[in-house]
């Protein structure tokens, strides 16, 4: 061996080794536990939370059936589906109207001189750092029966009675939107700020008009943004836990207070690991539709 | 040129400008409500009457309040240290080097945390610790908490590291090593100097993420390990009072104030580079 191979080997070896204590940490508190509940999803529940280690598929097929209490036989059920339903039409409804006001947004920062862009994008960065609990409590002083809007509606005279939008899915969609639309602007603006506007001139020039230059120069342009910020909406919002606790009560439940709830007062740990499992699935089939479609706009653009 | 051709604007967009303000409305309008009213005499969170200082005072006088943010200063900093050093080795390990087998799965492993949706991360360790319980006896009381944090906050911390090193070429480093340095003498030298910046940046990301976790801490957070955020929302729970708003407003405001030094920290590390 020569003494260039020697030291890129030691070189290699201390890498490994430097890898070593987050990999080790996260292999084994963050995806083990993965399997674990894998495994618990094929288990019996047990009395008290926890589980029976006896196999049994009942946590999947309680998913779509319920089992009758006297003579054990199934019938369909959508009551678990409506929630599952619930929490992607949120989600997908979330993601259009966060890229419906996030996209002009990122497009008018990136369009102002440069020196302020870093300001405006502070600006939206600010709220993707705090504290999504209070900007959840933050919201529903706005929303609630005795809150800003209806107080301001019934002072002016406009109602008499406040309108009921806490604990509705309208407050539950707005306080996802509000939550998530700084992921929404973030990578559309990254995209937009590398736009060409030479490209934007020669379109004028064609004689585009200018909703024509945005539908077929801008936009296009953007889609590495748009995909990528539609993906980061979407991932949380379907897995949103505070915002349907504190805007949606106890009645509109989505998926990731379902999957709390057979943790907690409904003891039923199997079926809480399987509505697990399946949240992370539809979430990988979006990863998954996400790397796809980006290797496909870079293999176009190239 | 026409001075109606000068001043065409390429960029203009009609309604984008509304679409903005909106964007920033939805964005600010609730925060400053919040704070607006935590300095509010009277009780109702809606109508105005007297500014008062006093529900933050009652605020910082709760023991409840006291004893969170002791547990949550705990979690957190511990969280940090740790997830700050291990982030640290993994970018030394994973750039300015060509690819080596392993680099793509170590990536992917660090990067994880970020990809799986927070509830579920919640109740698989919620499940894991507590086969270790029942199964082995294994229970590290606080620990449970501090490590489930550590190991969200590593690719948080990861991020500004990494960024950081890939700004940063080798020609300094084999200077030093020309001028017969030690690896070791030239890291804690040239390197590390140079990571600074960095690492700072990562840490503040770690501590606040920790701070503000609320899901992952409800489910793995044993009795009497009730951290600010868990505190607020049993408050919330019982009903909003003009106190939650005031402990809120501090809490916003510190994760305001570290964000805007990470920002800070960031565009001076770019003029240094």
């Amino acid at each position: 061996m020569t003494p260039a191979e020697a030291a890129e080997k030691r070189d290699l070896r201390a890498r490994r080794l430097l890898l070593l204590p987050a990999v080790a940490l996260i292999l084994a508190f963050g995806v083990v536990p993965l399997f674990i509940i894998l495994i618990y999803s094929f288990l019996e529940p047990g009395a008290y939370g926890g589980v029976k280690w006896e196999f049994s598929t009942d946590a999947y097929v309680q998913f779509l059936f319920e089992r009758d209490l006297f003579d054990d036989t199934l019938t369909f059920t959508t009551s678990y589906l409506e929630i599952y339903w619930r929490s992607l039409s949120l989600a997908v409804i979330t993601t259009v109207l966060s890229l419906l006001i996030g996209f002009p947004c990122a497009y008018v920062i990136a369009t102002k001189p440069p020196t302020q862009r870093n300001i405006w994008l502070f600006l939206i960065t600010i709220p993707f750092w705090t504290n999504l609990l209070i900007r959840t409590y933050a919201m529903l002083l706005i929303v609630r029966d005795q809150g800003i809007v209806n107080g301001f509606l019934m002072g002016i005279g406009v109602i008499d009675q406040p309108i009921v939008m806490l604990y509705t899915d309208f407050a539950v969609g707005l306080g996802l939107i509000y939550s998530y639309l700084p992921f929404m602007v973030l990578p559309i603006y990254a995209s937009l700020e590398k736009l060409d506007f030479r490209l934007v001139e020669a379109g004028f020039d064609l004689y585009a008009d200018r909703r024509k230059v945005l539908r077929r120069i801008v936009v296009p342009l953007a889609m590495p943004g748009i995909v990528a910020g539609s993906i980061l909406v979407f991932i949380p919002s379907l897995g949103a836990f505070i915002t349907p606790v504190l805007l949606g009560g106890g009645t509109e439940l989505m998926i990731g207070n379902m999957i709390q709830l057979q943790f907690g007062s409904s003891r039923n740990w199997p079926f809480g690991s399987a509505a697990a499992l399946i949240l992370m699935s539809t979430v990988l089939i979006a990863l998954t539709i996400y790397v796809r479609n980006a290797s496909r706009i870079r293999a176009g653009q190239s | 040129m026409s001075a109606r051709a000068r001043s065409f604007d390429l960029k203009h967009q009609t309604g984008f400008k509304t679409a903005t303000y909106l964007c920033f409305f939805v964005l600010y309008a609730p925060i400053l409500v919040l704070i607006f009213f935590s300095f509010n005499e009277s009780r109702s969170v809606t109508i105005w009457t007297q500014f008062s200082l006093d529900w933050y005072a009652q605020a910082l006088d709760n023991k409840g309040i006291q004893r969170a943010t002791v547990t949550s200063l705990q979690v957190a900093l511990t969280a940090t240290i740790f997830s700050t050093v291990f982030a640290t080795m993994s970018a030394l390990a994973t750039t300015r080097v060509r690819y080596f087998p392993g680099m793509t799965a170590a990536y992917a492993t660090i990067n994880m945390p970020l990809m799986v949706p927070e509830i579920v991360t919640a109740v698989a360790t919620l499940t894991f610790f507590s086969l270790l319980k029942t199964q082995f006896g294994i229970h590290f009381g606080l620990g449970n908490l501090i490590i489930a944090h550590t190991v969200f906050c590593v690719p948080f911390a990861y991020m500004p590291i990494r960024a950081r090193l890939e700004d940063m070429d080798l020609t300094l480093e084999h200077a030093a090593a020309d001028l017969y340095a030690t690896p070791w003498r030239v890291f804690r030298r040239v390197t590390f100097p140079r990571m600074i910046p960095g690492i700072v940046a990562g840490a503040m990301l770690a501590f606040i993420v920790s701070l503000d976790d609320v899901i992952i801490t409800l489910l793995v957070a044993g009795p009497g390990e009730t951290t600010l955020p868990l505190f607020i929302l049993g408050q919330i729970r019982r009903g909003v009072t003009p106190e939650v708003n005031a402990i809120s407003t501090i809490l916003l405001v510190v994760s305001i104030s570290f964000v805007t030094l990470f920002f800070l920290v960031g565009r001076r590390g770019k003029k240094n580079g």
